[in-house]
Formats: C-alpha cells, structure tokens, sequence
C-alpha cells in the first residue's frame, strides 16, 4: 500500500505539497496519513478531497487515517468533511467521534456543487448565517452579507459552467493571531473539472499560439475575463470578484493544472504567478478575507 | 393594483434563473404595436448576482433596443441601490448601455455609461417631462434636437412620430411604490434551482395625456 503523508499544516500556503505526492495514473491501494495533521482550513479540506478523488480513479478507494488530536477531529466534524469524504474514502476502521452541536464560526460547511440548485442552497445558507460573522468578526458593513452572497454565488458558477466536473466550497473565519493580527474569512472552492487551460482551448488557444498553457488561460480568464463563452456580458464573475476582494483588501488565487494567478496584497506575500508546480486536475480559487482594520 | 405576494427565495442568482426570469417578463410585455413602459421591480430580491442581472437587465434591454425588437416597450428599474445597484451599473457599463432606474429616493436616475451631453439632455427632459419638437434648441442648446433623438436611440426617452420627447418617468408616474397604473405579477418558476422571482411590471399605453 502507498502511503501518502498529509502535511501537518494543510492550508492554501501547503496544498501544493500534499498535490506533489498523489500522482494521477498511479494503480494500488493508497493510504492518506492524516494523524499527524495539527491545522487545516478550508482549502486544505478540498485539496484532501481532491486527492482522495485522484488517488481512487487508480482503481481503488483509498483510506484515510484522519488526525488523532481531539482539536482538529472536532473541526473536520463541525466542517462537514466526514460526510463529504464518504463518498471517496473508505469508510474509517474507527468511527467518527460525534461531538454535541455548538456554535461555531463556521460560515459555510463543505458542500458539494454539481447543478445551479446548489449555487441557490450555498447562497440561501449563506444569508441566514453570514450576517453576523461579516458584522462583528470581520467588522464589514451591514450590506456585506450580499456582496458576499455574490462572491460566493459567482465561484460557484464557475464550477457549473465552466469546469464540466464535480466540485465542493467550504467557508470558514478565523483568528489568524500570529499570521495578521486579525480574523480573516478564508473561502475555498474546488473542483476536478476541465481546468482553465482545457476549457478556453478551443476558443482562445489558437491566438494564443506557443504561448498557450496554463499560466495563459490563467492570465486570460484572470486578468482579461475571457471564457469560453463568445458573449460580451460573460466573464464578468471573476473580474467582479477581483474588484470586490480588493476593496476588501483580501487575497484572491486560482490554481489551476501547473499554475496559480493571484491578486495578492502587500499582507498575502504571495507571487502574482506561478508555474511549474505539481498537476492539480480542475482548479482551485481561493479567496482570504481580512478583519476591516478600519484604515 | 395588486400586492406582490410573499416572496419565497428572493435570491436571483445564477444564468438559468435570470434566463426564466427574462423569460417569464417577456412573456407578460404587450407585444403589439403600442408603445409601452414597464417598470421591473427588484425592490423584493435579497440578492442579485452580476450573472443573473446580465440575464435580466442588459437581457431585456439589448433585446428591446434594435429596431427589429418584438415590441416598443420601454423599461424601467426599481431597485436598493446598496444591494443591487452595483450589479446593475456592472453589466449595463459591460454592455455599453444605459437605464433610469429607481432607487427609492424620490427621483429618478440614469445608470451606466453616458456622455456628459445625454445626461444632461436626459435631466432637463426628466424636469420637465416632455420637450415639444420645436423647444429643444432653447432648452437644450444647438444639439438638443440631435441629443434628444440619441436618448430615444438608447431607449431612454419616448420621442413620438411628431418629434415631442417625453421622459420614461413621465409616462410611467412618479417613483413612489403604489400608484394607480395596473402592475403585473409574474413569477419566475422552474429554472434549475431555481428560486421563486417576483418582478412586477407596469404597463402603460401611448394614451398617457
């Protein structure tokens, strides 16, 4: 059996790493050790979705090993990742531990997007519960919570409509003590879909010529909004994103096959592109969210 | 007048919904040969996603702007400007084009991109509700005419076959929720996911004198 080892930190800054270890293609059981897993977020929780779905197209389900830490076992419960890693894993030697419910600043649960029915349920969740968290977490304003609503609305489209696959998003906020001094709402969505290189091929490759690849189609649907669509009033989704992630001073990153684009601030330190890192199937957008600091 | 029933999930989100929406609108707009306002009213939705507002807004109004168009119905917006107004001016800026709309403030404004000549024509044509064939030049300087024809171009004015421009707002009434003018209720059902979406429509014949 092939053991893949979880990184004891999974978050947007470490995915990459757990992406290198599961190759596509490869046969055999596999095994995610996960026990020594310590922090993880939203982002970490799909890219560990995403592996399990790559890891079992080898032929077999593979298993995972999920943390021993009551801390991190809580969270994945109130996270809903048990219930979404049923259906890819097989099924824990050890039951899942079951905690009584409490409140939690969990924005958004794991929630598997396939059709626009689950763009409507990501939404309507969304408005019951993100009021207050955007209000007194975060500190933004009372209409917020729609152009929130919004964001998440658009990424989740884009699953539908552009990546032909399935897909999951999580929402989480947290206090990110040591790493800003501030909370921050960190929203992940994923999907195994075409990735962005596949889906803007056929309308957009050919002008593109040699240059055509991954960080291309990122560049075009990121920076120019093209997509495969001819339509003037299609793309609007990502570059309204960027737009209202900015005026929130937040990070936005998409990866996608060999590469990741980003908005970043000055407090994100990340790159604006990258290329050259481990195949990921489909993409991954990422959107961090800080605590309005009132400057 | 009819009350709007109670809106079940007033969240317009995703393309599929704005395309049942546009749809359900388009089949309730008089399709003969009168000329006619109606007035959309998204007063009741929670959320407006620049997807579905693309479907809906630039949809309806690039549909209705060619001369081929399947009626002469003009369009109005009643909206939040805090919750929708952004998306709105987003696709209508995306899309070249231009809407009076309503936000709740007792007056009417034009949305999306103008020139500093039309908003201007448009204002004075809104004060005074209509401008004779011959007045345009005193009350809008040596273009007037020319803007006021532009303004009908682009749907934002009504400009008669006698070349009298009257303003949207005129033939529709004022922009208080609730006046007299019959209102149609449709519902946008069916769409995948989709949400129960209410708009209202205000239609008004030629016969406004």
């Amino acid at each position: 059996m092939r053991v893949i080892e979880v990184p004891s930190s999974l978050d947007y800054l470490t995915v990459d790493e757990l992406y290198g270890r599961v190759e596509a293609g490869e046969t055999g059981p596999v095994l995610f050790d996960a026990r020594r897993l310590r922090w993880i977020d939203p982002n970490g929780m799909l890219a560990l979705l995403g592996a399990g779905e790559v890891a079992a197209q080898g032929g077999s389900r593979p298993r995972i090993s999920l943390p021993a830490g009551a801390k991190v076992a809580g969270y994945l419960e109130r996270m809903g990742f048990p219930r979404a890693a049923a259906g890819i894993f097989q099924p824990p030697r050890q039951p899942v531990r079951r905690r009584g419910a409490r409140a939690s600043d969990v924005l958004l649960e794991i929630t598997p997007i396939s059709t626009n029915s689950d763009v409507h349920q990501v939404v309507d969740t969304v408005q019951a519960r993100a009021g207050a968290i955007l209000s007194r977490t975060l500190r933004y304003p009372p209409a917020a919570v729609v152009r929130f609503s919004v964001i998440l609305s658009e990424v989740c489209q884009n699953i539908v409509e552009h990546a032909e696959g399935p897909g999951w998003v999580a929402a989480q906020a947290y206090n990110w003590t040591r790493r800003l001094g501030r909370h921050v709402a960190v929203i992940a969505v994923s999907d195994l879909g075409r990735g962005f290189r596949a889906s803007l091929a056929d309308e957009h490759a050919e002008r593109f010529g040699d240059r055509w690849g991954d960080v291309t189609a990122l560049e075009a649907a990121f920076l120019l909004g093209l997509t495969r669509f001819p339509d003037i009033g299609r793309g609007q989704g990502i570059q309204q994103i960027r737009k209202q992630v900015a005026r929130w001073n937040g990070l936005l990153s998409i990866r996608s096959g060999t590469a990741r684009i980003a908005d970043a601030p000055p407090w994100g330190h990340n790159p604006p592109v990258q290329d050259g890192l481990g195949r990921f199937p489909g993409s991954q957008i990422n959107i961090i969210l800080p605590e309005n600091s009132g400057e | 007048m009819k009350a709007l029933p109670t809106v079940p999930n007033a969240n317009l989100v995703t393309r599929p919904t704005g395309r049942a929406v546009r749809a359900a609108i388009e089949a309730e707009l008089d399709g003969g040969g009168r000329v006619s306002v109606s007035v959309i009213d998204l007063t009741g939705v929670r959320v407006l996603d620049f997807s579905c507002a693309d479907e809906v807004v630039a949809g309806l109004l690039l549909r209705y702007l060619p001369a081929d168009r399947p009626g002469d119905v003009f369009f109005l917006f009643r909206a939040v400007e805090e919750v929708h107004g952004h998306a709105v001016s987003e696709v209508l800026t995306r899309h070249g084009l231009a809407a009076v709309c309503d936000f709740g403030e007792g007056g009417w404004r034009l949305l999306g991109p103008a020139t500093a000549e039309e908003r201007a024509a448009w204002r004075a044509l809104e004060r005074k509700g209509r401008i004779g064939a011959g007045d345009s030049g005193s009350l809008l300087g040596a273009g007037g005419e020319e803007l006021l024809l532009r303004l009908s171009q682009r749907r934002l004015a009504y400009r008669d076959p006698g070349g009298r421009a009257s303003s949207l707002s005129g033939l529709a009434g004022p922009p208080a929720r609730g006046s007299a003018e019959k209102v149609h209720d449709h519902r946008a059902d069916g769409a995948p996911g989709s949400s129960e979406a209410k708009t209202g429509t205000r239609q008004q014949g030629e016969d406004y004198e």
